[in-house]
């Protein structure tokens, strides 16, 4: 984050300010990724009324930055209606899509409208693997000549890939078609659990030693001595700090009008269907409660070397059951970064152990 | 001396104020501003069809200890570097169409 973007935050932060929202306009898709954390059916979409009233309250709230996504956001017949409000209201849009259905006249449009930025999910240079995950024959093609679409028009795009066991060994390719396209390139090695819970997806994140492979990349991190040395003990401003930005400056709503600290937390804080999106950001119970959480709250991180360090997603902890808990993903990666286990680790290693004792002695 | 500037807001920028700072996003190159207590008022009155002299006199001397003639000078200065990032237009005389393009000459 740059300095003034960091300045910007802290000072959201201060004056209780949503400053990005991630509303997910549909989760219907024309792709089936096999990763995917979402179910496709409509439940009951908001109406265009219904986000147009959403995307007026957001500009009131002091929301500036907004990510439409999805689903797949252009299966929406009123996605440019949607997208024109949006700009009207001058939120700095940035978009979502696996841009499939971008061709020439999509891509003007996209343009005309002065939209930030775009990320396009791209999983492999290599149709049989790309088109594999999202299953849809011709997929990666179509995706990256809507990129070619949208970088002709001088859009900023962004490839976004996500890593599991299919692409593992994919991503130094998909970097080197992110030059050739001249767009950039963002790596994700982590699948999460579905938002209703269902982790059998996870069964897709790439092995430690794939991970291992990603952290010691010098392509990747440049100096890997230094991405990768071990952590310091957190002190105590680390003991104070706020595990990241969901709940306190950014939130996440469904196309079904339920707010979430994020994306990736799915803890109910309410709907906007019943409540509204200030009313929620100001007096919803969970919110308050995630807002309440520090570093030194946490069960065995507060504890723990990688404290001062540590990605942990408090979303992703959530969904392991505990949001004020270690999230076992994370713990893996900053295994994986620096060889030193986590206390979360170590512990269900000793607990293991003694199970096993029992099962011998009995 | 006094250019006697019309000055408007591009529309193809992103803009939310915070406090009373306003930020921006310029849909050129995505670089990020933020315009200090003042400077968001000139921007919030950049309308396109006053001049930053009536701006500075309606809006700012009223509640600031700054003299007009400076005001307007230092007004200028920030509108011209806003227009090298396409984030304002300014031109000699009203501007009616704030929905023209980044770039577009007046």
């Amino acid at each position: 984050m740059s300095g003034l973007l960091q300045e910007i935050a802290s000072k959201a932060l201060g004056l209780g300010t949503p400053l990005s929202v991630h509303l997910d306009i549909t989760y219907r898709c024309n792709e089936r990724c096999v990763h995917c954390y979402l179910d496709h059916q409509d439940h009951g979409e908001l109406t265009t009324r219904e986000i147009k009233n959403l995307l007026a309250q957001l500009a009131e709230a002091g929301v500036f930055f907004l990510t439409l996504s999805g689903g797949e956001i252009l299966l929406r017949k009123d996605f440019f209606e949607i997208l024109t409000y949006a700009r009207r209201l001058t939120f700095c849009v940035k978009l979502k899509s696996n841009a499939i259905m971008i061709q020439e006249p999509e891509a003007r449009r996209i343009r005309d409208l002065g939209v930030e930025s775009i990320q396009v999910s791209i999983y492999s240079h290599r149709p049989e693997v790309h088109d594999g995950i999202t299953k849809i024959q011709g997929s990666l093609k179509r995706s990256v000549d809507a990129i070619r679409f949208l970088k002709s028009y001088g859009l900023k795009v962004i490839i976004a890939n996500v890593l599991m066991s299919q692409n593992r060994q994919d991503y130094p390719g998909v970097r080197a078609l992110a030059a050739e396209l001249g767009v950039e390139c963002t790596l994700d090695p982590t699948v999460t659990p579905k938002m209703d819970g269902d982790r059998s997806v996870l069964s897709l994140n790439v092995d430690s030693a794939s991970l291992e492979q990603v952290f010691r990349d010098q392509a990747l991190f440049g100096n890997v001595s230094a991405t990768c040395a071990p952590s310091t003990e957190p002190d105590d401003a680390d003991m104070g700090s706020l595990p990241c930005s969901a709940g306190h400056t950014s939130c996440y709503i469904s196309p079904y009008g339920d707010v979430y600290p994020c994306v990736q937390f799915p803890l109910p804080s309410g709907n906007i269907r019943s409540h509204r999106f200030l009313d929620i950001w100001q007096n919803s119970a969970q919110l308050k409660d995630v807002r309440s959480i520090r570093l030194r709250d946490l069960t065995s991180c507060s504890n723990c070397v990688h404290g001062s360090a540590c990605t942990r997603c408090p979303g992703l902890a959530y969904l392991e059951g505990n949001m004020r808990g270690p999230s076992i993903q994370d713990c893996e990666k900053s295994f994986a970064r620096t060889g030193v286990p986590s206390e979360n680790l170590l512990s269900r290693k000793a607990s293991a152990g003694s199970l096993v004792q029992i099962q011998g002695a009995s | 001396m006094s250019q006697n500037l019309y000055v408007v807001r591009s529309s193809a920028v992103a803009a939310r104020k915070l406090g009373a700072e306003m930020l921006i996003m310029s849909g050129r190159d995505s670089t990020l501003f933020t315009l200090d207590e003042v400077a968001t008022i000139i921007w919030e009155s950049a309308s396109g069809l006053v001049t930053l002299e009536e701006i500075i006199a309606l809006k700012i001397c009223p509640e600031y200890d700054v003299e007009h003639a400076v005001a307007v000078r230092d007004a200028e200065t920030m509108a011209e570097e806003l227009a090298k990032h396409g984030i304002m237009h300014i031109s000699r005389g009203p501007i009616f169409d704030s929905e023209a393009p980044i770039g577009a000459t007046r």
